[in-house]
């Protein structure tokens, strides 16, 4: 890791993994937390420029909701989208249990 | 005759002649993927059953005397862009049985412009990575030397492309995937404006950047393969509804007048010399043309790469939530587990090291207490760096700078370590996030033999100056280009 004050945990790596449905392994939980100090240390670059009165730029076109009228039209093939599925039961998709 | 070697428009004018068939040249071309694709991993699967009747189609129609740019013309498909009823891997072990149910929008325009697909290209694991070493599925290899790195993402698509192994190719540029290739691999790639080209059917890395780009042999081929593919799409709310220009048409091979910035930021610290010196000469080849050669600024160049690190990972870790082995893809199960156990290990084991990174970056930038400190500034960052671009473009009508800060580098030298992988996208990011077109031609070899690109980005919607720019440098350009020998 390089010399510099810790961005990111340990712990937070751990938490941060759980939002993102990640399991890490110990091996991989600690290389993520080097690597990621690492880029982050980088990003801190950012802070040199103020950025008080600029609007984020979300897209490089202006974004408007585009409408259309609301007419039924064929969708896809549903067999070849079930079909696609690891588990299935008829055209339900079959996942691990819920609830306990 | 071989007919691989050939550009698009050359084969087209062969096929239209009726001096080959489409199956003719279709059967040459799987003959020598057989042969060579084993040495550089450029295509995940060869479709040759669908390939042949695509071409015997295409040969019906020219039978009735149909002519078309691309009518009977094999190409290559990176794996990103769904095709119906093939399988669509992304480089992934998450999506290595997806078979979509339908084709992306550019896939149904090159099926009616009656293009022949040869079969899937290799990637970076969802287009994640600058060297083809993410894919699941190994790396593919530069076809000038099997050592190095063809450049990334779309490294099967330019490794294809640059071993004649197809006509023409398409790729992804998210942050350089179709543009870096194509200069590690001596051919040309074009990233259009965004919203040109429709992203119906493209699996999404980063929405707000990703565009689908041409890689081609030549610079007409590439205006060629962009005119099939641009215009609107009800399906992609980004798509523009503003007419397509007949890009070939605008190939004039004059630069007389033109304006050409030269971006002091592209050419400092970090820029390798013999990549300095081949983008230099072809500058001097557009000046020699009678373009005018003018010396710009776009002061916030050295703040792009950390702005697309945020924000590229953030849409992906937003866009790869869907990826949890519930509709489609991998899934792993534990015995015991529920269903969050479930998303978990499938998430894990299904994707790779590179891919999981940018999602834990992401989803960190994107998280509580970091949102404005990372994901905000970076977005305001974008603003700046297309402010930068409209001013240039004020006084200039096309940018010119190297794709890259250097060539091809070894298979395994940089993939340990992520964030001087990053670095190599340097001048590649800033077209993604100001949305405009750039494109990479060749403008040289390096002492080791290895291609060297000259970028060059244009105004939004500037397609026709950029390729006109590269046309002429690769019609009078003093530099060897020579085809890699395998």
């Amino acid at each position: 890791m390089a010399d510099h004050k810790q961005k990111i945990t340990a712990d937070e790596v751990g938490y941060v993994a759980k939002l993102a449905r990640l399991a890490l392994s110990d091996n991989e939980a600690k290389g993520f937390t080097d690597i990621l100090n690492d880029i982050l240390a980088y990003m801190d670059k950012l802070s040199e420029i103020d950025t008080a009165d600029i609007e984020p730029m979300t897209h490089a076109i202006p974004n408007t909701n585009v409408m259309r009228d609301d007419i039924v039209v064929p969708s896809e093939d549903p067999a070849g989208i079930i079909g696609n599925a690891p588990d299935t039961k008829g055209t339900l998709l079959r996942v691990p249990k819920v609830i306990e | 005759m071989d007919p691989t070697v050939h550009t698009i428009h050359e084969l087209a004018d062969l096929l239209k002649s009726r001096a080959i068939s489409s199956r003719e040249a279709t059967e040459h071309y799987i003959e020598r993927i057989a042969r060579i694709n084993p040495k550089i991993n450029a295509y995940l699967a060869v479709i040759e059953e669908h390939a042949l009747e695509q071409a015997d189609d295409a040969d019906a129609r020219i039978g009735k005397g149909e002519v078309g740019p691309l009518l009977g013309v094999p190409l290559a498909i990176k794996d990103v862009i769904c095709t119906r009823g093939v399988p669509t891997t992304c480089g992934s072990r998450m999506l290595k049985d997806y078979v979509p149910p339908y084709d992306a929008a550019v896939i149904e325009r090159l099926a009616q412009a009656g293009a022949v697909i040869l079969g899937k290209t290799n990637m970076d694991e969802f287009a994640m990575g600058s060297s083809t070493e993410s894919s699941y599925f190994g790396p593919t290899k530069n076809p000038h030397n099997t050592d190095y790195v063809p450049g990334g993402s779309s490294g099967g698509s330019a490794a294809a492309v640059a071993a004649d192994l197809c006509a023409g190719a398409l790729g992804s540029d998210t942050g350089g995937s179709i543009r870096q290739p194509a200069s590690y691999s001596g051919v040309v790639g074009l990233k259009p404006t965004y919203g040109r080209v429709s992203r119906y059917g493209l699996v999404a890395y980063a929405s707000s950047l990703d565009q689908i780009g041409p890689i081609t042999k030549d610079v007409r081929d590439a205006a060629l393969l962009l005119s099939a593919i641009a215009g609107h799409d009800k399906r992609d709310s980004t798509s523009l509804d503003i007419p397509v220009p007949d890009y070939p048409g605008q190939l004039t091979g004059d630069v007389k007048g033109m304006k050409v910035g030269l971006p002091k930021e592209y050419f400092g610290e970090g820029l390798d010399e013999e990549v300095s010196r081949r983008v230099r000469q072809a500058v001097d080849v557009l000046r020699e043309g009678g373009a005018e050669i003018i010396d710009i600024s776009l002061p916030h160049t050295e703040y792009a790469l950390a702005s697309y690190y945020i924000i590229a990972p953030s849409e992906a870790s937003s866009n790869l939530a869907r990826f949890d082995g519930v509709r489609y893809g991998y899934r792993e199960v534990h015995p015991d587990g529920g269903l969050t156990d479930m998303f978990e290990h499938t998430r894990s084991t299904g994707f790779g090291a590179e891919v999981k990174r940018r999602i834990m970056l992401g989803t960190y930038a994107l998280s509580a207490g970091y949102y404005d400190a990372y994901y905000k500034k970076a977005l305001q960052v974008r603003r700046l760096i297309r402010e930068d671009f409209d001013r240039a473009f004020g006084a200039v009508d096309v940018i010119a700078c190297p794709a890259a800060p250097t060539p091809a580098y070894r298979i395994g030298e940089k993939i340990a370590d992520p964030l001087s992988m990053y670095l190599g996208d340097i001048y590649t990011v800033t077209a993604n996030l100001a949305g405009i077109p750039g494109i990479s031609v060749p403008a040289g070899m390096n002492g080791q033999g290895l291609p060297i690109g000259l970028q060059l980005l244009g105004r939004p919607l500037g397609e026709a100056e950029i390729l006109a720019a590269a046309h002429f440098v690769q019609k009078h350009r003093t530099a060897e280009v020579p085809k890699p020998i395998i």
